[in-house]
């Protein structure tokens, strides 16, 4: 069996030499042992020996891509590179235009390989960290240690020239090392992380930075490790902070929401953020509601308000007054509310959906209920409401104004009469929709609903007022 | 005030900076300090990123703020005139020390720089410009720089600014005109739309000079690029991508940048406190993605978000959205279909479509072959054909959601 020796791990010129001459000699590929440096030999197989005479007159093209991609993969630590390269290279004699096959399996583990490659040339690039340290002269020399995956070392070394050319450094591996003193690269020996310096006054100053730059409610810790691996932490400095920096993060996150939350209601602030939220609402396209309606029918009432009343929509008499609750709804609704002895002056009253939706028949507009897709559309209002007003005590009026306060549907009669804990720490109730009882035909049954629903309200005032 | 030392400004101006989603310091022109005698830096085209911070994003450039002060009182920004925060400013040559302090150590590609309003506006730029200015002339420096500009500071100063620096952007802020005129009175959409218009100018004379004369100087040779806020106002997923598309078409950016509102401390009553959006952050930035890669079309992606309420999916990604609200496109043939086709398929990336293409010289694919081209086959299978494999019809399949992504975490953020 052949066995051929490469001067280096990286050693691509001493690779294409020798596939060249065995390749023309069609050597196959499983007779042929490759080895570099004098590492131990196959057991298997021959003494190095000279490589086939070039045979005369013979004409070897490969496509351009193999070479580029032979060039990437002789960089992977993988010791079967050369062989895999070399199989592929005989097929190509044979068959050029193969290398656009690109499902073949064999072009894909070498395309796996080169892609390895190239990743770790770019985590080099990236990841490698400098530390300034005197030269024997005095001046400073920056340094730094780093340990690839591959045999990258001596092709990377264009890209720190390039980017550091002023510079004298040093790049110390456990495979190897560069030195450039601002003319020449020097290739050196093996290094160990002990010849490299300890620190670096800057590195403190960067830590500072890559503590603050970092946004704590957002953390994706996933989407980090798998962009910087763990395995290149160990000689980043600014990796010692990660742990504390996410422990930190949920803390802060909440602070923020907390003291915000806690902040003093700043009444004035709040009416004018209404006031702002009213005037952009005028303009909402966020479902198709908006087209065929009069206006944008927003809430009303104080902007520190302790009960607020979500409805329905605005019906026929509401979209074109502009105001909620003002038609036979509206009315009953201030009976009952006053029955119930509880003050509408005091509270916020608004709609889960802002425009009204409505089926034309003759002249008449005739009210129809906002389907789920409509009712999330015009949630970002309503809660923008709520987060302005913070409610103590939010009452949902029927069945829609549940769905968009619960955020699903709901069965009215199962919640009804009790407290629903919401997410902000406030409370949250259902009951009817008036207008349910307005279209109830009969007469016995009206009463006796109207009655629960005031029963309803007296123990929502009586709620809030203990609330206080 | 007393004196802060340059680390603990670096900590109030690297914090105050980091709600501003841009940070890539790619697409440049191509730079380097070999052979030469003094100077340093680069730039390869494609930029590096140096670190990743827990938020999952990229470190490639030294991002800061100037200063943190403001004049204005937009509500949204943790800057503003009425914050209760710390206050710090620079001066350009400490800002000029850290750069390069940094950049020799490979910490960073080059500097990103933006600034809190002080004084006016032309004095802001001023100081914006300098910073750039020294780093170029009085050192050398080839790395990458982007600065933010400021919407009605003086041409002379923006034309300055796009001499020096490879990249300018001006922020649109919010989706929505009348959420920036409630969020950030002060500002004005249509100003900040003339000034985008004005770089754009630039950019072009720049650009056809150098094509003419090789002496003369860039113009931002990484373009231009903007960021809006999402989820501060009432814009839907579709207003939004309608927005980005104008953008882009009008003014030629090379760049949207999508920002999820995040909380911010001592925030202003106007502004929701929840989490940040990010799925629908993802989602858009997957959306931006199929326009400018995919060919897609604005309306296409708007056609794949909910009618009623014009937000995307958020359990799914749009291209998967699209295809099942238009189930008669598939199944593609990958032996037959054109690229534009192929590139519609759930799942198969640019890529992997090339590929698919090179391979269809040599032989018809199979089910297999596809396998070896991409992530997992999984997720294609019922919108391909390929020679061993054909699926069920997708409009007569009863299953509406094939292999829908299982929700993910974020999704609760949006529910109740
Ligand atoms: S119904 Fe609500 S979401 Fe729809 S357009 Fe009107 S205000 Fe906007």
């Amino acid at each position: 069996m052949p066995l051929v020796r490469l001067d280096a791990e990286d050693d691509s010129d001493g690779w294409r030499a020798a596939a060249r001459a065995l390749a023309l000699a069609e050597i196959p590929p499983d007779r042929i042992s490759w080895q570099v440096g004098d590492a131990p030999a196959d057991l298997f197989a021959d003494a190095p020996g000279p490589l086939p005479p070039p045979v005369a007159g013979a004409q070897f093209g490969v496509p351009r891509r193999f070479v580029d991609l032979a060039e990437s993969v002789i960089l992977h630590s993988d010791p079967q590179r050369f062989s895999l390269l070399y199989a592929m290279l005989m097929r190509l004699r044979r068959e050029p235009g193969l290398i656009g096959d690109e499902a073949d399996p064999l072009l894909r583990r070498l395309e796996d390989l080169a892609k390895s490659v190239r990743r770790d040339i770019h985590k080099m690039r990236a990841f490698l960290r400098f530390r300034e340290a005197p030269d024997d002269d005095g001046e400073p020399r920056f340094i730094a240690w780093f340990e690839p995956e591959h045999h990258i070392l001596r092709a990377n070394a264009g890209f720190f020239v390039r980017r550091f050319a002023t510079m004298r450094w040093s790049i110390l591996t456990p495979r190897g090392s560069l030195h450039w003193d601002g003319d020449t690269v020097l290739e050196g020996p093996p290094a160990s992380r002990e010849d490299a310096p300890e620190g670096d006054p800057i590195e403190a100053v960067w830590k500072t930075y890559y503590g603050s730059t970092f946004n704590p409610a957002r953390l994706k810790i996933d989407m980090m490790t798998k962009e910087m691996p763990r395995k290149y932490w160990k000689n980043m400095p600014e990796t010692a902070l990660v742990p504390g920096l996410i422990a930190a993060a949920q803390r802060r996150e909440s602070q923020m929401i907390a003291t915000a939350h806690a902040a003093p209601p700043v009444h004035a602030n709040a009416a004018k953020a209404l006031e702002a939220l009213r005037e952009e609402g005028a303009h909402c396209t966020r479902c198709p509601l908006w087209k065929p309606a009069t206006q944008t029918v927003f809430g009303e009432g104080p902007a520190d308000a302790r009960l607020m009343f979500v409805g329905e929509q605005p019906g026929d008499q509401e979209d074109l007054a502009g105001h909620p609750f003002v038609g036979p709804a509206g009315q009953l609704f201030d009976r009952a509310l006053a029955e119930a002895g509880v003050d509408r002056a005091a509270a916020y009253v608004t709609n889960a959906v802002k425009h009204f939706k409505f089926e034309r028949r003759g002249k008449r507009r005739i009210h129809e209920r906002p389907n789920a897709g409509e009712i999330t559309a015009c949630r970002w209002w309503i809660d923008q409401e709520r987060q302005i007003v913070k409610p103590a005590l939010t009452v949902a009026l029927g069945a829609t104004a549940a769905h968009s306060l619960l955020g699903k549907a709901v069965t009215l009669s199962k919640l009804r009469g009790a407290p629903i804990a919401l997410p902000d720490g406030s409370e949250g109730w259902v009951t009817v929709h008036p207008s349910f009882l307005l279209r109830l035909p009969d007469e016995a049954r009206r009463a006796e609903e109207y009655a629960a629903f005031v029963t309803d309200l007296r123990r929502i005032g009586e709620r809030v007022a203990a609330l206080a | 005030m007393a004196q802060l030392d340059v680390r603990e400004k670096l900590e109030i101006l690297a914090d105050a900076a980091k709600y501003d989603a841009s940070c890539a310091s790619s697409g440049t022109a191509k730079r380097s300090s070999a052979g030469q005698k003094d100077g340093i830096g680069s730039t390869e085209g494609m930029g590096i990123c140096h670190a990743y911070a827990p938020d999952g994003r990229c470190i490639s450039l030294l991002k800061i703020l100037l200063t943190n002060s403001c004049i204005f009182d937009c509500h949204y920004c943790i800057n503003r005139k009425s914050s209760n925060v710390r206050r710090a400013r620079f001066t350009a040559k400490e800002v000029v020390d850290l750069t390069l302090a940094f950049y020799r150590r490979n910490y960073i590609e080059g500097l990103f720089l933006s600034s809190g309003i002080i004084r006016s506006s032309d004095y802001t730029m001023e100081q914006i410009v300098e910073v750039a200015r020294s780093l170029r002339e009085d050192h050398g420096f080839r790395g990458y720089i982007h600065l933010k500009t400021i919407p009605d500071a003086d041409p002379l100063l923006l034309e300055a600014a796009g001499r020096h620096a490879d990249r300018l952007s001006i922020n649109i802020e919010l989706p929505t005109v009348a959420g920036l005129a409630r969020l950030a009175p002060e500002k004005d959409s249509t100003r900040i739309e003339g000034a985008m218009g004005a770089l754009k100018s630039s950019i072009e004379d720049g650009r056809d000079a150098v094509k003419r004369y090789r002496s003369a100087p860039s113009f931002a040779p990484a373009g231009q690029s903007t960021q809006m806020i999402v989820g501060a106002d009432a814009a839907t997923d579709r207003d939004i991508v309608g927005r980005a598309a104008s953008l882009y078409d009008r003014h030629q950016l090379r760049r949207v940048y999508y920002s999820a509102f995040s909380p911010i401390p001592d925030a202003s009553t106007v502004l929701p406190l929840k989490r940040p959006p990010l799925m629908r952050e993802h989602r858009l930035y997957q959306s931006d993605w199929m326009m400018r890669f995919y060919g897609y079309r604005p309306q296409e992606i708007a056609a794949a978000a909910d009618p009623a309420s014009g937000m995307l999916p958020l359990d799914i990604d749009p291209k998967l959205a699209w295809a099942l609200r238009f189930r008669e496109s598939f199944p593609v043939d990958v032996n037959r279909a054109p690229r534009e086709a192929l590139l519609r398929v759930p799942g198969l990336g640019v890529k992997a479509v090339d590929a698919i293409l090179a391979t269809r010289r040599w032989r018809r694919l199979r089910l297999e072959d596809v396998a070896r081209l991409t992530r997992g086959i999984a997720k294609l299978r019922p919108f391909l054909i390929a020679a061993d494999w054909r699926p069920v019809a997708l409009a007569d399949s009863a299953d509406p959601l094939p292999q829908a992504a299982a929700p993910r975490e974020q999704l609760e953020l949006f529910a109740a």
